[in-house]
């Protein structure tokens, strides 16, 4: 028990030094606050004019918010393969292991920051969506349901980014990560209604996560029901977690062994 | 009861046929060394000899193929725990964050020891203190120069107060100012009763600092003594004759026997064994119509033992 509370500690400044590393970096800064607003730009002013939402029936600003959201916290989740892979390829490793912590707090660091700051991005991004016109119609509970997913998505996809962090050898490819997690939400029911994609694609964007994620999100923020997609979403998620985090400890126990 | 301690108290390190392999490439061929508690080793040998991978071994970053290495009593592979309780490590790469200042870095690895919110500012700031960084505590690391990264560095492994302290070629790249300054903080800390085993490449480091140097080329031991035995060992004057064409250098190599040639700077240097030894060598030159500019003695550095040692190895 004292040893978990030492590890939460651990834990903690290890979350606070990742923030602090995030502010003091243009890129983080870009990343975390100004992507999600040029993002929900672009797409409500620049493709939202030639593309019709299809049989839902919603204005383009209410059909892609949800998929502006995951992107949004996803792109800035998918860098914490940098993260992890700097730590590695750089000296801080040798550090880490010669203090009396548990090796599992430094990726379980890189995940919880992560959270954090690309939760904030999706905020920021919704802030956004909201001053562009959104109007979101959700009760409390819905909000806590939508905070819940988009904090899940990025769970996963820091996990996930760790996983591939702790896999590759190099920092430029631990940041090739970001393009597969960015372009997710491309290929899915978030940005053109999948039913006008030819078949492959649109098989591929009814079984690929990012819809029943982005399906639930607008059932929440709208007013209309979710149907079988949140058990789905929460299905992927709750898989996504279960599966990466254990090989991320495991990796990086392998990485880091003597 | 009675605790029987595996090394004598006095030894911090005792390492004993120490083995490592590299996917079938052998690193470190057997090595055996002892680093009396309270002194400074110098591990001396070039790129490649099996230095770095000696103090990863010694710090339990990395398992030996084979031989036992005890460290402040205890074995670094089954109690590797016990072991980094009492070391601390400088490795050759930062082991710092560029991104934090000096003093941020010092405080999260303090609080890392588990020392508390007041007690570890305290600690960071007594360090830097130290250390001579207070005027840039609160500076990016990433804006210091390479002499303050190292110093920064070497903070970072005194949080912990550690009775052995690692230092993987501590110096190497800095400036000569820098590099002194950091000398004296090493003796400070000799001084203060840490035991210290340092690698480098620079044979006047060891000669500086060093009770005892060990010196290692192609993952073996070649000597290990104390800097001034290793120049006696090495024995006579050096006698340094500049050649008035850089051509005869290997002219005058093959006429005399061990000369350590040096072609760029048009230098033949052999040891004299007395002024009939010296006479017949400057003959030995004229005979073969090789012009000497200028000539000189000089006492033997730890480069000679250097050569000597590595080339006899080779």
């Amino acid at each position: 028990m004292s040893a978990l509370v030492t590890s939460a500690g651990d834990l903690r400044r290890l979350v606070v030094r990742d923030l602090r590393r995030e502010l003091r970096v243009l890129d983080g800064l870009i990343v975390n606050a100004a992507l999600p607003v040029i993002i929900m730009l672009l797409f409500v002013y620049v493709f939202g004019g030639a593309i019709t939402t299809g049989s839902s029936g919603l204005s383009y600003i209410d059909f892609v918010v949800p998929a502006v959201l995951l992107m949004s916290g996803g792109y800035g989740a998918a860098l914490s393969a940098v993260n992890i892979s700097e730590d590695l390829t750089g000296g801080m490793i040798d550090r880490f292991r010669t203090l009396p912590i548990s090796g599992w707090v430094v990726p379980a660091g890189h995940v919880v920051a992560s959270v954090v700051r690309n939760v904030a991005s999706s905020a920021i991004a919704l802030l956004a969506a909201i001053l562009l016109g959104f109007r979101p119609d959700a009760t409390l509970i819905d909000w806590a349901l939508v905070l819940a997913l988009v904090a899940g998505y990025v769970l996963a996809m820091s996990a996930l980014a760790v996983v591939w962090g702790l896999l590759v050898s190099s920092t430029q490819a631990a940041g090739a990560f970001s393009f597969a997690v960015l372009f997710l939400p491309y290929v899915s029911d978030g940005i053109v209604p999948a039913e006008t994609m030819p078949g492959v694609l649109r098989d591929f964007a009814y079984n690929q996560p990012a819809t029943p994620i982005i399906e639930t999100l607008r059932a929440l923020l709208l007013d209309r029901p979710v149907g079988s997609s949140g058990a789905v979403a929460a299905a992927w998620l709750i898989g996504a977690v279960v599966i990466s985090v254990p090989v991320a400890a495991l990796l990086f126990r392998r990485r880091t062994a003597a | 009861m009675n605790v029987i301690h595996s090394t004598p108290l006095t030894e911090a390190v005792r390492v004993r046929g120490l083995t490592k392999s590299f996917g079938g490439a052998r690193v470190l061929a057997g090595i055996d060394l002892t680093v009396p508690t309270g002194s400074l080793l110098a591990l001396l040998g070039p790129n490649g000899s099996g230095k770095t991978t000696t103090v990863r071994i010694l710090t339990t970053l990395l398992a030996p193929d084979g031989g036992s290495a005890i460290v402040g009593g205890h074995d670094v592979t089954r109690e590797g725990v016990a072991v980094r309780r009492v070391i601390g490590l400088t490795a050759q790469q930062a082991t710092v964050d560029g991104l934090l200042t000096g003093r941020e870095n010092l405080e999260l690895f303090a609080g890392l020891y588990h020392l508390g919110g007041r007690q570890a500012r305290r600690r960071a700031a007594e360090l830097l203190e130290r250390f001579d960084l207070t005027a840039a505590a609160n500076r990016l690391v990433s804006t210091y120069s390479g002499g303050m990264r190292r110093r920064l560095d070497l903070a970072a492994s005194m949080i912990s107060n550690p009775r052995i302290l690692f230092l993987d070629e501590p110096t190497t790249g800095l400036d000569p100012r820098s590099r002194a300054e950091l000398w004296s903080v090493i003796r400070e800390l000799l001084a203060s009763g840490t035991t210290i085993l340092l690698t480098t490449q620079y044979l006047d480091e060891a000669d500086h600092l060093a009770d005892r140097v060990v010196v290692i080329n192609g993952g073996r031991v070649v000597a290990d003594d104390s800097p001034a035995a290793l120049k006696r060992q090495v024995g006579s004057e050096r006698l340094v004759m500049r050649l008035s064409l850089a051509d005869d250098v290997p002219r005058a190599g093959a006429a005399l026997a061990d000369a350590h040639l040096d072609p760029d700077a048009r230098e033949v240097t052999v040891a004299v064994q007395g002024p009939r030894h010296l006479r017949k060598t400057l003959d030995l030159l004229d005979h073969a119509g090789i012009g000497v500019e200028h000539v000189a003695l000089r006492a033997p550095t730890l480069d000679d033992v250097f050569f000597e040692l590595t080339a006899a190895a080779a």
